[in-house]
């Protein structure tokens, strides 16, 4: 007998339905729902008392409004009552109806709250699991609040039934995941992991989802769960397959479990002890040995739950990632998937792979699916699994295949879908340069990327090229042979014209020798185009044309009358007109020798991170638009960078407010500290036109000692955590202030000592120690400064940064000095902490959550919930948060008083890239704030540090 | 974890929603267009996972689905879920369903929507797997139906009704 017989149910409803599924028109549709809400109404609000069946009816038809997408404003008392009823089936549409349509800041929680609580403690494990139910699909803050201790009760219980045991695993799963804070762990934990020896297995399959959530937050008081899960998994795979009956799926044994325990171990390294390490590899080699034999049915259900299995065995094998031989034949066996007739098991091993290649162990064993892979891309009917194949093809380059990659990749990219354009190009940009060789094949490479896929270049990939070229001097004259080349194409993109006039600009010259690239040539060439482009590209145009003019006397004339023309000079563009009106000019009245410095070759630029890179790190996703703010930011960037080079002399103030042109800010120019490429003689003239203006000068002016300040603390430290200069100690003889600023890896601080005596201090010395291991992990060089430092007067010293990788601890600085006869002796802790190396990372909300989740890693996230330490006033605290390096993201968190932020640590091995987000909670006065980044000291770190702040 | 469950017919028509994080009804509308979008354009034979829509969440989710017939069962969920678990667990869904209503077809799921409501609230709870076993599953519903039954005799002759 079917268990719900087509003859029951209601009949009002069913007619009702018939009624909306015969409408003609979306108008009927909507007349006659409105014409049932109206009727519904005035039963509800009528002064017969409805029974039962009619208010279960009623609220049946509303909840088959709301599913066609019409607003239910009313109802919810009347589904409140049906939860206090105590039929069985009138209470089951109540809470049915709140856990569709009550959302969780509902007026009405405390009486749903009122009704849930008597269910559960009714000893009626049907009722109990009605009001489990409830709480788990609400899970708002206020049940968290009433149920919360409640909940882990239940569930541990010696006479709890197994049903009951179930939901209330998974309900305190979910009011974990709502309001963590409000969950207490207790004596109870212990009790949780030993629901894993739990006979019936629905509920250890609960209590392993529980688990895993909970060991992923705080792992080492669930660390005994790991001992206990691999029992069971050997258990598990060891077993007939008829051991387990019902939990045997299509011949599997358990596939759901197995798939939770391995989730579960992959919250933990391999375990310590040697006997429960060699059972795990027993069970995972099993699980690789069973992929072998024949299947036991042909139904497709049988294959997916073993590959299931598989595929989460392979997993936790790459997380551990520690035993080679299961490494290879994970590696192997993904190989034999991705030539597979499913093509769920092709997309899922090529995403598995992915994370293979990154192992040492196994980089080589992927290396040798390559044709396969390729083959894949050129194949595959499914986007989805092409996009995988670039992902792995991207994951498994290195020097030995890098040609063969990109040149796969540029081929494909001419027929990609569009949603995947641009992350192709960012990908084959970064190979292309990561792994070039000799460096006219990069150019090549990038030259293609512009004819094949103009429009998904963006600013970055040609900025890059440029970066590159002019850094190399043994690709710049192959660079100009290239692009003059690819300029002789009646239609090429826009992107290649900016390439094109920024490099014949610089390097023309060396081309310049063979008639058929004259100067007179390239100039029209280039001129050529100059109608066709946008304004941003008609600026850098105009530069490349004063540089022409100096490069080579012989075309100034033609030049000249190019920019004195009126479509020039009373150009409706105010940045056109204003080169075009400059630029004539100096080249009038300038002196050859002037023309020649102001328009020199640009120097080198300081080796940076690839700006690339950091866009793909920001952008990966398809699709994304860029927001305004940010393109806005890219075309000013485009204006004002083709003037950086010859506007030193004709207008200092758009110098100083020019945003760099290819990265290269103006306080790294002015901040000498960015040794790898000294910049050469003409850039001189620019750090003094920029430190005119520039608040990162040297010369600034000492800082204003807050005199009128509180008495200081013993230890300022953690004030400047947030912020970058005051007062960080002082007692009755000297001041000590600070300065700094930071950029990348590097920083600089300027250190004041005030005397605040009318004497001399005598034999003045300091000294930097970076105790234990923090001497490999920051380089702190003082710069020297005077033995002596006058009454009422102030001496500054300059600090250098550096920072190598990430660090914990703080240099101290030690402070000697005579006063009078006495020898003083200060030791302060240097507030250089790992914040100050962040670079802000603007980001959409799209792409937070997906880094965000790539982060997802137990080790990779620190959270922290503590008590306000100060008002909680939201302007206050987004200070502290910009001022801790991050950018602040609007928009990003659904809840509006949330604060998040992103950002990337610099150090000069590596890069860090840290999201955080901040949970003010005023009521309680608490904060919770979760960092995730992709290094666990990291995360600690910072974690460490901004809790300190609120 | 789960996300959304969304069941629709081959015109877009939803048959079942059910989220487990919250959203404004209206998003909630707009979320289950747009991945019928994703999903409908599909081809047959294609594999059936694909990144979730912006709304949902953007590649942060997978969509899994299964198309029977005249309808797709979606599952949206986050990285910590298997997606052949997932893709099982549909299956289990759809022969529970079909167990219940003798050869489900979608007009069972227009007229018994509270009852394909109770079935996937055995199964999944507050988007998590609460039941994978069918015979555990067919033994929840089938004594709902027998509480029900004894309680019918109570309600009012159906020629009153309307």
């Amino acid at each position: 007998m079917p268990a719900v017989s087509k003859g029951d149910g209601m009949r009002g409803l069913a007619v009702f339905i018939s009624d909306i599924r015969n409408c003609k028109s979306k108008e009927a549709e909507i007349k006659r729902i409105n014409k049932e809400l109206a009727n519904i109404r005035s039963k509800f609000k009528g002064d017969k008392a409805l029974d039962g069946y009619s208010k279960k009816k009623y609220v049946c038809k509303l909840l088959f409004i709301f599913l066609l997408g019409h607003d239910i404003d009313f109802g919810h008392m009347e589904a409140v009552n049906l939860l206090s009823s105590n039929k069985y089936t009138e209470k089951q549409i109540g809470y049915l109806f709140i856990s569709v349509l009550v959302n969780s800041n509902s007026d009405l929680i405390r009486l749903i709250n009122n009704a849930i609580k008597n269910d559960l403690s009714s000893r009626n494990p049907t009722f109990m699991n009605l009001a489990l139910h409830c709480i788990a699909n609400v899970g708002s803050r206020e049940m968290a609040e009433a149920f919360a201790a409640e909940v882990p009760r239940i569930l541990v219980a010696g006479d709890t039934m197994d049903s009951v045991k179930q939901s209330a695993a998974l309900c305190l799963l979910r009011l974990n995941r709502t309001s963590p804070d409000l969950v207490p762990m207790g004596e109870w934990t212990a009790r949780v992991v030993h629901l894993l020896n739990d006979q019936h297995l629905g509920v250890v399959t609960a209590a392993t989802s529980l688990i895993t959530t909970l060991a992923q937050k705080n792992p080492d008081d669930f660390k005994t769960s790991v001992s206990l899960a691999v029992a069971r998994l050997s258990r598990i795979v060891t077993s007939a397959s008829t051991d387990l009956q019902d939990y045997t799926y299509y011949f599997v044994a358990a596939p759901w479990l197995s798939v939770k325990l391995l989730r579960l171990l992959q919250c933990y390294p391999p375990p310590e002890d040697a006997a429960i390490r060699g059972r795990l590899t027993e069970c995972l080699e099993t699980i690789l040995n069973k992929a072998q034999e024949p299947p036991k049915s042909k139904k497709v259900q049988h294959s997916n739950a073993k590959n299931a299995v598989l595929f989460e065995a392979i997993s936790l094998i790459i997380h551990h990632d520690s035993e080679p031989t299961l490494l290879v034949r994970a590696c192997n066996q993904l190989g034999q998937f991705l030539q597979h007739r499913e093509t769920n098991l092709r997309y899922l091993a090529l995403e598995s792979m992915c994370m293979l290649a990154s192992s040492e162990f196994s980089h080589e064993a992927v290396k040798t699916h390559i044709e396969t892979v390729i083959n894949a891309l050129k194949t595959e009917r499914d986007v989805s699994v092409r996009q995988r194949a670039v992902d792995l093809l991207y994951a498994m380059c290195d020097r030995s295949n890098a040609k063969q990659i990109v040149a796969e990749m540029l081929s494909y990219l001419e027929t990609a879908d569009y949603s995947i354009r641009e992350e192709i190009v960012l990908k084959v940009a970064i190979l292309a340069e990561k792994y070039a060789v000799d460096y006219t094949w990069y150019v090549d490479t990038i030259l293609n990327l512009i004819r094949i896929a103009g429009d998904y270049v963006s600013e970055e990939v040609w900025y890059r090229v440029i970066q590159i070229v002019i850094n190399r001097d043994d690709v710049q004259g192959y660079a100009a042979k290239t692009v003059f080349e690819a300029l002789q194409a009646p239609a090429c993109h826009e992107n290649l014209v900016k390439v094109g006039g920024y490099i014949l600009g610089e390097f023309g010259n060396l081309i310049a020798g063979d008639p058929r690239s004259s100067p007179l040539v390239q100039f029209n060439l280039l001129h050529s185009k100059f109608h066709l482009c946008s304004v941003p590209t008609r600026a850098l145009l105009l530069s490349a044309y004063i540089k022409f003019i100096n490069l080579f006397p012989e075309v100034k004339g033609t030049i000249q009358e190019v920019l004195r023309s009126d479509s020039q000079q009373r150009n409706a563009d105010v940045e056109l007109q204003q080169r075009a009106v400059e630029y004539l000019r100096l080249s009038c009245i300038a002196s050859t020798d002037i023309l020649a410095t102001v328009l020199e070759e640009m120097p080198p630029f300081p080796e940076r991170e690839s700006s690339i890179l950091a866009k793909l790190k920001r952008k990966k996703g398809p699709g994304t638009v860029p927001d305004i703010e940010e393109s806005r930011k890219e075309r000013s960037a485009n204006v004002n960078g083709g003037t950086n080079h010859t506007s030193a002399t004709s207008n200092a103030k758009v110098a100083a407010s020019s945003t760099d042109l290819l990265g290269l800010g103006s306080a790294s120019t002015s901040l000498s500290s960015t040794p790898p490429a000294a910049p050469p003689a003409a850039s001189s003239l620019l750090v003094d036109v920029f430190s005119e203006n520039s608040p990162a000068a040297a010369a600034a002016a000492p800082i204003a000692v807050p005199t009128t300040a509180a008495p200081v603390a013993d230890d300022n430290f953690s004030r400047f955590v947030c912020k970058n200069n005051g007062v960080l100690y002082e007692n009755q003889l000297l001041q000590i202030g600070l300065k700094s600023e930071y950029r990348q890896n590097l920083g600089r601080m300027y250190v004041f000592y005030g005397n605040k005596t009318s004497t001399q201090f005598l034999n003045f010395g300091t000294s930097v120690v970076c105790q234990d291991g923090l001497a490999s992990q920051l380089n702190v060089h003082l710069k020297p400064a005077d033995p002596t430092v006058d009454g009422g007067a102030q001496l500054q010293q300059i600090v250098n940064i550096e920072c190598v990788s990430d660090f914990m601890e703080a240099p101290v600085l030690n402070i000697q000095f005579r006063y009078g006869g006495t020898l003083q002796n200060i030791a302060v802790k240097l507030p250089i902490t790992l914040n100050k190396f962040f670079q802000p990372t603007e980001m959409t909300s799209q792409d937070f959550f997906q880094r965000w989740k790539q982060l997802s890693a137990p080790q990779q996230e620190v959270q922290k919930i503590f008590k306000a330490k100060h008002s909680m006033d939201t302007e206050v605290t987004k200070a502290k948060i910009i001022g801790f390096g991050v950018a602040l993201l609007d928009g990003v968190d659904p809840n509006p008083s949330n604060f998040v932020g992103a950002g990337v640590i610099h150090t000069k091995t590596t890069q860090v890239g840290c999201l955080l987000r901040l949970e003010p909670n005023t009521q309680a006065q608490m904060y919770r704030l979760t960092l995730r980044t992709s290094r666990d000291t990291v995360s600690q770190r910072l974690c460490d540090l901004l809790s300190d702040q609120f | 974890m789960i996300k959304a469950i969304l069941i629709f017919n081959n015109h877009g028509k939803p048959r079942l929603s059910k989220f487990y994080e919250h959203y404004t009804e209206d998003t909630e509308q707009q979320i289950i267009r747009e991945t019928f979008h994703l999903v409908s354009k599909r081809d047959e034979n294609v594999c059936n996972f694909l990144e979730g829509g912006i709304l949902i969440g953007g590649s942060d989710n997978k969509l899994i689905y299964r198309h029977y017939a005249t309808l797709y069962f979606v599952f949206c969920v986050d990285s910590s879920e298997s997606e052949l678990g997932i893709l099982d667990l549909i299956q289990v869904f759809v022969e529970t369903l079909d167990k219940c209503f003798e050869n489900v077809c979608e007009l069972d799921l227009i007229f018994h929507v509270d009852k394909v409501h109770y079935i996937l609230g055995e199964m999944v709870m507050g988007g998590m797997v609460l039941e994978t076993n069918m015979n555990e599953i067919i033994t929840q519903v089938d004594a709902q139906n027998k509480l029900e039954k004894s309680e019918t005799f109570i309600f009012q002759s159906p020629r009153q009704d309307r």
